[in-house]
């Protein structure tokens, strides 16, 4: 197989500008694909009860029935319309994980920033907990966590923050070490800005948008570990209608397959979404992607 | 911007290869004297190792502090309720848990404890923890170890061909692929495919590591695959990989999307330099250039990301576990965990934890045979 110059993408582009190659705008439709998900999520999150055709807990239909007129989703073993539960379960699980990850945020951000900034026995100390955490996968150290704080929605959402504020800090510090150092920033403590308003006006700005990708996929992550936590029973509570606890309902009556599907598409979709922004929102941001490179050499 | 500092951008890279990573180091600091230059991958190699030592320590603290300072009351736990009425009964149990000390020495005695191998009697099973372990790690091991290859091979062979079919159909195709792989719920993937391939077309055996009524093989490495190797009893063995291959696929799914994306940015940024440009300019086959001039650099980066991805699989594993019934630690961690059966939880999250250490130890070794500025910084 003869490929001369296929190793090299931008004599490609010089060569054969369009041949193949798919308009510079196929790339946003992710984007848009993304975006358009997650906000039908979110009017479903809100308008639940407007939407959805029956009472998410209410036991009156026929049991397991399978998907049909009048219960598009059929129906679970204690007979509860499987559409509406999974319609309220965005109210439980989408609110949740954005606040999960707004904190992770803060939180980890926060610590990064000090240790970054402050550097010596601050950050050291700050990092060395971080390298703590990740010494465990994430499911195994929230879930001892979460079984040791006691079965709960809330409790579940504390372990996921315990194992996701390390990856924000440690990218907080890595992006602060970089800027920290620069001209700018180094004149403006020169003028007398307070370390306070030199990260505020200074370093911020510049770490901002490595930070917003990495909170973006991570509210994919944050919801498949939330949603797994449920799934083995360390999160919400049977009546409630959590996406994770509902697939593990259908584990139980196994031939009744809509049971676990539904639900399980329900968090597909809504991780799916918000990867997409992310990795999206990454290529438009991050200076080492494709693009960046291919922008320099024009 | 040395590319040293390039994983430091990516969420949460194996632990200790960070410090080495991070910040290129100012020439000032690296001259500790004319010793520090003669056997730098040795030094590299022992300054890696006493940091791994450190972590296993806090890793031991780690986990007794989050299985002693929880709310969760183990003795309400394991005693029925006849039992907890009665003082005395609860006070020997204390005390034969070592539960009425004060929580330093507990530490201590756990320590002590450990140089001796012992992790503690399970409150659940009745049985010392490290037997319990010991026939639940390798179960696990054979399954993460059989993802992790699937996913090396077929996650690194994807981000390659995406990087160079860049903007073509097949990268956009893959890189659709492996973000619907990354945001698959593991829990949910198990369960359909259980569903799927085993109650519907009965393509692939059901649950467990081998088929009912098979005896597995005598143990020598605890891998089912490799023992009944190793006896002759290929029909074992057929069981075995069998078993094998629907929860390994399931559970690589996740990290072949991962590794893809990662390889396919960590290749594209290699093609974009120079050298390769002079490389190809001076006219070498297309073969040496992706192997000698764009993977060895691109490996870096996706060394850091296996190695965080082995990570993912070991988490995954619980929840592949619990829809396989496959007999490994990610059920025994879940089964001790909700029943609060503290020396079980300790047990799991040690091993675990060591397991995940050796794996980053590795990955930074890795590092430096792969890159060899790594060794100097």
């Amino acid at each position: 197989m003869k490929r001369p110059g296929v190793l090299d993408p931008e004599r490609r582009a010089e060569i054969r500008p369009r041949r193949v190659r798919l308009p510079e705008a196929w790339r946003r439709p992710l984007a848009v694909a993304g975006g358009v998900i997650a906000l039908v999520w979110i009017v479903i999150a809100v308008a639940a009860p407007l939407l959805a055709p029956h009472d998410p807990l209410a036991q009156d239909l026929p049991r397991l029935a399978p998907p049909g007129a009048g219960h598009w989703f059929g129906t679970d073993q204690l007979g509860r319309d499987i559409l509406s539960r999974v319609m309220y379960g965005a109210r439980v699980s989408i609110p949740l994980t954005l606040l999960l990850v707004a904190l992770s945020v803060l939180i980890g951000g926060l610590l990064g920033a000090a240790a970054g900034y402050f550097g010596r026995w601050v950050g050291e100390t700050i990092m060395r907990v971080a390298d703590l955490v990740f010494a465990f996968p994430t499911v195994i150290l929230a879930m001892v966590v979460a079984a040791a704080l006691g079965a709960s929605l809330a409790n579940a959402v504390l372990a996921v923050l315990v194992v996701a504020w390390p990856s924000y800090a440690r990218v907080t510090r890595g992006l602060v070490l970089g800027v920290r150092e620069r001209e700018f920033v180094l004149s403006g403590r020169l003028l007398g800005f307070s370390a306070w308003r030199s990260l505020r006006v200074d370093v911020l700005p510049n770490v901002t948008g490595p930070i917003m990708v990495l909170a973006t996929l991570d509210i994919g992550t944050a919801l498949l570990l939330l949603s797994g936590l449920s799934f083995l029973g360390l999160g919400a509570k049977p009546p409630s209608p959590e996406w994770g606890a509902m697939v593990a309902s259908g584990v139980e009556v196994f031939d009744s397959w809509w049971v676990a599907t539904f639900p399980g598409l329900a968090i597909l979709t809504v991780v799916l979404a918000f990867n997409f922004l992310g990795d999206s929102l990454r290529d438009a941001l991050d200076p080492r992607t494709a693009r960046a490179i291919k922008e320099r050499a024009l | 911007m040395s590319p040293t500092s390039a994983p430091s951008n990516e969420p949460g890279p194996g632990t200790a290869a960070q410090g080495a990573t991070t910040a290129p180091a100012p020439p000032g600091r690296t001259g500790r004297g004319p010793r520090g230059s003669r056997r730098p991958l040795a030094r590299f190699l022992a300054r890696r190792v006493a940091v791994a030592l450190l972590l296993a320590v806090a890793i031991t603290l780690v986990t007794f502090v989050l299985t002693n300072l929880v709310p969760g009351d183990p003795v309400s736990a394991n005693l029925g309720q006849q039992a907890l009425g009665d003082p005395a009964i609860v006070a020997q149990w204390r005390a034969d848990h070592g539960l009425d000390r004060p929580l330093p020495e507990q530490y201590l005695l756990h320590l002590e404890g450990l140089l001796h191998g012992d992790l503690g009697m399970s409150q659940q099973s009745h049985r010392p923890v490290r037997d319990d372990l010991a026939e639940f790690v390798p179960a696990t091991l054979e399954l993460a170890g059989t993802a992790i290859l699937i996913s090396l091979v077929l996650g690194v062979a994807f981000g390659v061909i995406a990087a160079l079919r860049r903007d073509r159909l097949s990268d956009h195709v893959l890189r659709i692929a492996s973000l619907i792989g990354i945001s698959v719920p593991t829990f949910w993937l198990a369960l359909v495919a259980f569903y799927v391939f085993f109650f519907r077309l009965q393509i692939t055996p059901g649950s467990g590591r081998i088929d009912p009524g098979m005896s597995p093989p005598p143990q020598v490495t605890g891998l089912y695959t490799v023992d009944s190797a190793l006896s002759g009893q290929w029909d074992v063995f057929a069981s075995a990989v069998g078993h094998l291959l629907a929860p390994a696929l399931v559970l690589a799914l996740y990290t072949i999307g991962l590794l893809t994306r990662f390889t396919r940015s960590a290749v594209l940024e290699v093609l974009g330099q120079d050298y390769v440009r002079a490389a190809r300019a001076k006219g070498l086959p297309g073969r040496v250039v992706l192997f000698r001039y764009v993977l060895r650099p691109a490996l870096v980066p996706i060394i850091t990301v296996a190695g965080l991805a082995f990570g993912s699989l070991l988490s995954g594993t619980v929840l592949v576990e619990a829809v396989f019934a496959w007999p490994g630690v990610g059920q025994y961690a879940y089964k001790s965990a909700t029943t609060l059966d503290l020396p079980a939880v300790m047990g799991v999250g040690l091993v675990v934890g060591l397991v995940y250490l050796v794996i980053n130890l590795v990955v930074d070794v890795l590092y430096g045979v792969v890159d060899p500025r790594v060794r100097v910084s």
